[in-house]
């Protein structure tokens, strides 16, 4: 099988709000472009293509086939799609490279959160006959997961303003992220609870924003970058819907994905955790040490782009091999309330 | 190229209805699903993850299904994938599949495309107008109806052409115990005689709106060995797409249909399509896209696709049975019916189609289509191995 690579990412500025349509495909044109200059590549060279986006973020049905448009209008191209974050097309693109089928990929995910009130649409992933009808939003789940790791003693509410701090300070470096700068922990305790107990800090904003990832065959990457990012291991995993049904301080199929994987030498992680003590959760999970660097970019807390946010964590771990910070890094995306889907890529400089 | 293997083990359908009021979302597709693992003789240990797909889900208001359907599907503490790719999806969803075994990653894959149409109301659903974008508002069948007027005019086919086509496929369900409409009665005349709904297209020749799942065992190379009466061996697959609306575009004979049809036959080794292959699933939602996709497909030269359909060489005995299940016209769970093209094509070269099954199929083709005749998905499986 080849050996399959991240040759190229970019991401759209993420922001509270773009000015774009519904769908915000717009804030693929320009990163599109951004990849195809880095890498050399034109639309033509591309052997697969595959999106992840949601109708729901936008409110109509099929709004994926839009995106089409921002590729351009002929000849037709290779291409799937998935209705979950992007980084589960990237898997679909990496099994095609494997396959040698196709010996190059472009991934792209994209998503307008502002469109709607992101809380309210993301009860609609509930179990549709016993749950979503009680319209639990997703802040109100954190916060249950949140509090029974409080009650568990995993967590205090001071150890998740510390994860938000950090998550801040490190955002000051990515011109991308949303929120950025130094916050002092015990001001941030100061501030009144959203979803008690978890405070505006251990929420990441509603984000609009897009990404765009190159994947190539290890062979073909190395005519595309310097120090191409090989993908030596991907895994992903679901677990119960019912939330009843599982340990929410845990996160099973983040567990169970690392098994397969190997996590020895893992310089930095890239973890989509959209509220602080669900770092907490996926760090343990992941068996890191201290001296795993967590989200160099500021991770989903200074921006979480909905359905392109896994991705770019793919693309930031890649990104830090691409210029030579990192020889081995470990990026994770998320899906689904409270964690229940997880995927996990291991990247390594070679 | 390093593709591995891959076959098909078992199919498996529901009963496809107007309105399945007597399950859930997750009874439907547990419904296909036990069908298909029985078929294929395997337990939940052989599974070792799941492909869902399905359309819009606008269609019955849950947003990314697959979450909540994780345990129905058992895929808990598996790798669950999800595809959306219009109405082509149900053949997408198939070869996504498909690559987790060519790929070598996986040895068995559950996989499952459903549509629960009657949870709500799918033209609604289809009717939103979003900004900057051409507003259609007429449903499927006022959208595809200039263009089956646009195939008339280019190729000179006489009106009664769609009318066999409904008729055939829908004689053709009265044999398939899960389709939605079985009709034995239907006539070339009564069809023609059926309100007309969007010129030239009449009410007999339009798919109906089903509550309906598909499923698929997939297996490896030693999988597919170990199947008695043999598996259906994947010989070449194919997507392709091109976007909706744009100067020049052919919505007749679309490009992006023409060059996924090339890319088939050329990696299944078929020059000849109309003699080599024996029997085709082809989308066919209103009847007149048989010929067209005829045409699209290869299988004749445009223009010539209506002769085919009206010598008969269509119908089940034919020199190309096509749709012997009934296909879409006779079913039509949107998310499922690529799929269910995809696994009636299988199951012709098993052996295991029933009353419909078409003597001596040893290669068939799968085929969906979607969106605006944009997304193009196929297959072609075989008895024997490529």
């Amino acid at each position: 099988m080849p050996e399959v690579a991240v040759a190229g990412f970019a991401q759209a500025p993420n922001v509270r709000e773009t000015a774009g349509t519904t769908n915000g495909v717009e804030m693929l044109v320009p990163i599109l472009a951004e990849v195809f200059a880095a890498t050399g590549l034109s639309k033509q060279d591309i052997g697969f293509w595959c999106s992840g986006s949601s109708d729901y973020l936008a409110g109509r049905a099929f709004s994926f086939i839009a995106a089409v448009d921002a590729i351009g209008a002929f000849p037709p191209i290779h291409e799937s799609h998935v209705e979950m974050d992007a980084a589960w097309a990237l898997y679909e693109a990496w099994l095609k490279i494997r396959t040698g089928e196709v010996d190059t990929a472009l991934v792209y995910g994209f998503g307008k959160a502002s469109a709607g009130q992101l809380r309210r649409v993301l009860a609609l992933q509930l179990d549709p006959y016993v749950l979503a009808p009680l319209w639990p939003d997703s802040l109100s789940l954190a916060g249950l997961q949140a509090r029974l790791g409080l009650e568990a003693g995993l967590w205090s509410e001071k150890d998740l303003a510390e994860v938000a701090a950090r998550a801040r300070a490190d955002a000051t470096d990515n011109p991308a992220a949303q929120l950025s700068g130094r916050v002092d922990v015990a001001e941030l305790l100061d501030t009144p609870y959203v979803a008690d107990p978890l405070r505006t800090h251990d929420i990441a904003p509603v984000t609009d924003g897009a990404a765009v990832l190159v994947l190539a065959s290890a062979e073909r990457a190395r005519d595309l970058v310097d120090r191409p990012a090989i993908l030596t291991g991907v895994e992903h995993r679901v677990d119960s819907p019912v939330l009843g049904a599982r340990d929410l301080t845990r996160s099973p199929s983040t567990e169970a994905a690392a098994r397969a994987l190997d996590l020895d030498g893992v310089e930095l992680a890239e973890l989509h955790a959209p509220f602080t003590h669900q770092e907490l959760i996926l760090r343990r999970a992941l068996g890191l040490n201290g001296d795993v660097r967590i989200s160099p970019s500021g991770g989903a807390l200074t921006g979480n782009p909905m359905f392109s946010a896994g991705l770019a964590r793919i693309g930031e771990a890649a990104a830090r091999i691409h210029r030579g910070e990192a020889g081995k890094t470990l990026a994770h995306a998320t899906s689904g309330p409270v964690l229940q889907q997880n995927l996990l890529a291991v990247l390594e400089a070679r | 190229m390093t593709k591995q293997l891959a076959a098909v083990l078992g199919t498996g359908q529901t009963h496809h209805r107007a309105k399945r009021t007597d399950v859930s979302m997750p009874g439907l597709l547990r419904e296909a699903i036990d069908r298909a693992m029985a078929d294929a003789q395997v337990g939940w240990d052989d599974i070792e993850a799941v492909v869902l797909g399905k359309a819009p889900d606008l269609f019955e208001g849950v947003m990314m299904p697959e979450l909540f359907l994780a345990d129905a599907l058992g895929a808990n503490g598996k790798p669950l994938l999800r595809v959306h790719t219009a109405g082509s999806v149900g053949g997408s969803t198939a070869l996504v599949a498909t690559s987790l075994i060519q790929s070598g990653v996986h040895r068995r894959v559950l996989t499952v495309a459903f549509e629960k149409q009657s949870e709500s109301n799918a033209m609604w659903g289809l009717s939103i107008l979003p900004p900057f974008q051409m507003p259609v508002g007429a449903g499927a069948g006022g959208y595809f109806a200039p263009h089956v007027r646009s195939y008339i005019r280019r190729s000179g086919a006489p009106e009664h052409i769609g009318a066999i086509v409904a008729a055939k496929d829908r004689r053709n369900g009265a044999l398939n115990p899960y389709a939605h409409l079985r009709q034995t009665d239907i006539t070339v005349e009564s069809v023609q005689a059926s309100q007309m709904l969007w010129d030239p297209i009449r009410y007999d020749e339009t798919c109906p709106s089903s509550d309906g799942a598909c499923a698929m065992v997939l297996g490896d190379e030693a999988s597919g060995d170990a199947v008695p009466g043999g598996a259906a061996w994947v010989h070449s697959t194919a997507m392709r797409t091109e976007p909706t609306t744009f100067a020049g575009r052919d919505q007749v004979n679309p490009q992006a249909g023409r060059d996924a049809a090339a890319a088939l036959w050329h990696e299944a080794g078929i020059t000849d399509p109309l003699s080599e292959v024996d029997v085709a699933e082809i989308y066919v939602p209103f009847s007149w896209f048989e010929p067209m996709w005829l045409e699209n497909l290869g299988f004749t030269a445009e223009g010539e696709g209506w002769k085919v359909t009206e010598a008969g060489d269509t119908a089940i005995g034919g020199r190309l049975p096509v749709n012997p299940s009934g296909g879409v016209l006779s079913s039509n769970p949107i998310g499922a019916s690529g799929m269910l093209r995809f696994s009636e094509a299988a199951k012709q070269v098993m052996g295991r189609a029933g009353d419909y099954q078409v003597d001596g199929a040893r290669l068939a083709l799968g085929h969906a289509y979607g969106g605006g005749s944009q997304y193009f998905s196929m297959w072609v499986v075989g008895s024997h191995k490529p």
